[in-house]
C-alpha cells in the first residue's frame, strides 16, 4: 500500500506542475486548469493522508484503502471529464453559431457589392 | 437575393455537399418549373466545385466555412430565409432525387392546410422506389416510434423533401439538430405543437455521387436519431411538468 500511495502522491505532483507549466506557457486557459489543479491536490493530500483514506475505504465498505484510493480516482477524473464535455459541447454550438453568422453577412455584403 | 416581396414571399433551399454532378441540373430544373422562385444552394464547404457550378446556373450560394454537417447547413439558410423576411421555405436535396414539379403542391399545402411543416412522402401512395433496404428497415423502425408521440402516423420520416412556415422557420433558427435532423425535428415540432401534413410526391435515383450513408454510418444513424429523440421527449415532459 506504501508504495502505491507513494507513486499516487509523485503522479499528483507531477500534474500539479504540469498544469502550472502549462498555464505559465498559455496552454491551458487559467480556469480550465481549476478542474486539473483540484483534483490532483484532492489525490495528493489523499495519499498522505492513510488514517482518512482508511476511513473512507470502511465507509465505502471496502476492505482494502487502495482499492478507495483507485474508486476516488475514477471518481475525480470522470467529474472532470464530464466538466470537459460540457465546455466542448457549448464551444462547438458557439462555434457552428459563429460560422453560420459569419456566412451570412459575407453573403449579404456580397449582394450589397452586387446590386451597387 | 432580394428580401422576400409579393407572391415571392418563398424560398428554395438546397443543402449541398460535394454535388458538382448533379446540382447545376437540379438549380435549372426549379428555374423551369418556377421561373420566379429565388433558389438558395447553401454550400457545406465541398471539396469540389459545387459553388461554382450553382452559382453559374444561376443560384444564389451561401458558402459555409467549414463543413458544419446537413443539420448546420440546413439551419444557416433557415436563419438567413428569417432574416430576409421569407414567410415559406422549400428544402430541396442537392442530388436531384426530389422532382420540382412536386414543389407548387408542396407550397400550395402550407399555405392551404395552416400546418408548419409539410413532407413531401415517397411512400404516401405505398411506392417507395430508389430506397437500400437498409434505409426501409430504419424507416419503419422510425415510423413505429414516432406514431405514440406525434400522435399520428408519419410515412417518410427520413424525408428530406421539406416545406416549413415561418412560425417553423423561426423555432428552427433557435434550435435545429445538428446530424440527421429530418427526425428529430419532427419531434421539435411535436414539442411546440405544431402540426405537420404529408403529401405524395415522385422520387428519383440520385443524378450523381455517392450517399454519405454508409451500412456502418446506418448503425450510427439509427443510434444517435434514437438518442436525439429520447432528449427531445425529455424535453417535452420536462416543460409539461413545469407548465
Amino acid at each position: 500500500m506504501d508504495r502505491l500511495l507513494t507513486v499516487t502522491t509523485l503522479l499528483s505532483i507531477a500534474l500539479i506542475l504540469l498544469v502550472l507549466f502549462s498555464v505559465r506557457r498559455s496552454h491551458i486557459r487559467v480556469e480550465y486548469s481549476v478542474s486539473w489543479l483540484a483534483a490532483s491536490i484532492a489525490l495528493l493530500i489523499l495519499s498522505r493522508s492513510h488514517g482518512l483514506l482508511t476511513w473512507i475505504a470502511n465507509f465505502l465498505g471496502l476492505s482494502d484503502p487502495p482499492l478507495a484510493l483507485i474508486l476516488i480516482v475514477f471518481g475525480l477524473f470522470l467529474v472532470v471529464f464530464y466538466r470537459f464535455s460540457v465546455i466542448i459541447s457549448d464551444l462547438k454550438d458557439a462555434n457552428i453559431a459563429m460560422a453560420q453568422r459569419l456566412a451570412i453577412l459575407e453573403f449579404q455584403l456580397q449582394s450589397r457589392h452586387e446590386s451597387d | 437575393m432580394k428580401p422576400a416581396f409579393g407572391p415571392n414571399d418563398f424560398l428554395i433551399v438546397i443543402p449541398a455537399f460535394n454535388e458538382e454532378g448533379a446540382i447545376a441540373g437540379v438549380v435549372k430544373e426549379i428555374n423551369r418549373v418556377l421561373p420566379e422562385a429565388p433558389v438558395l444552394v447553401i454550400d457545406d464547404c465541398s471539396e469540389d466545385g459545387t459553388k461554382y457550378v450553382a452559382k453559374g446556373a444561376g443560384a444564389d450560394v451561401l458558402g459555409l466555412p467549414y463543413h458544419l454537417g446537413l443539420g448546420g447547413c440546413v439551419q444557416a439558410g433557415y436563419k438567413l430565409a428569417f432574416e430576409l423576411g421569407y414567410d415559406f421555405v422549400i428544402r430541396v436535396d442537392g442530388d436531384g432525387q426530389h422532382d420540382p414539379a412536386d414543389i407548387p403542391r408542396v407550397l400550395e399545402t402550407l399555405r392551404a392546410s395552416g400546418c408548419q411543416m409539410v413532407i413531401g412522402s415517397r411512400f404516401y401512395n405505398h411506392d417507395g422506389p430508389h430506397t437500400s433496404r437498409v434505409r426501409a428497415l430504419g424507416i419503419l423502425l422510425f415510423r413505429a416510434i414516432l406514431r405514440p408521440i406525434l400522435g399520428k402516423p408519419v410515412q417518410d420520416p427520413t424525408s428530406g423533401f421539406v416545406g416549413v412556415n415561418r412560425q417553423a422557420l423561426e423555432v428552427f433558427t433557435r434550435s435545429f439538430p445538428l446530424e440527421y435532423p429530418e427526425i428529430e425535428t419532427l419531434v421539435v415540432l411535436q414539442r411546440k405543437r405544431f402540426k405537420f401534413q404529408e403529401i405524395a410526391c415522385h422520387m428519383r435515383p440520385r443524378q450523381a455521387g455517392r450517399s454519405s450513408i454508409t451500412p456502418v454510418k446506418s448503425l450510427y444513424y439509427i443510434v444517435h436519431v434514437l438518442l436525439g429523440v429520447f432528449v427531445n421527449i425529455l424535453k417535452f415532459d420536462s416543460r409539461r411538468r413545469k407548465n
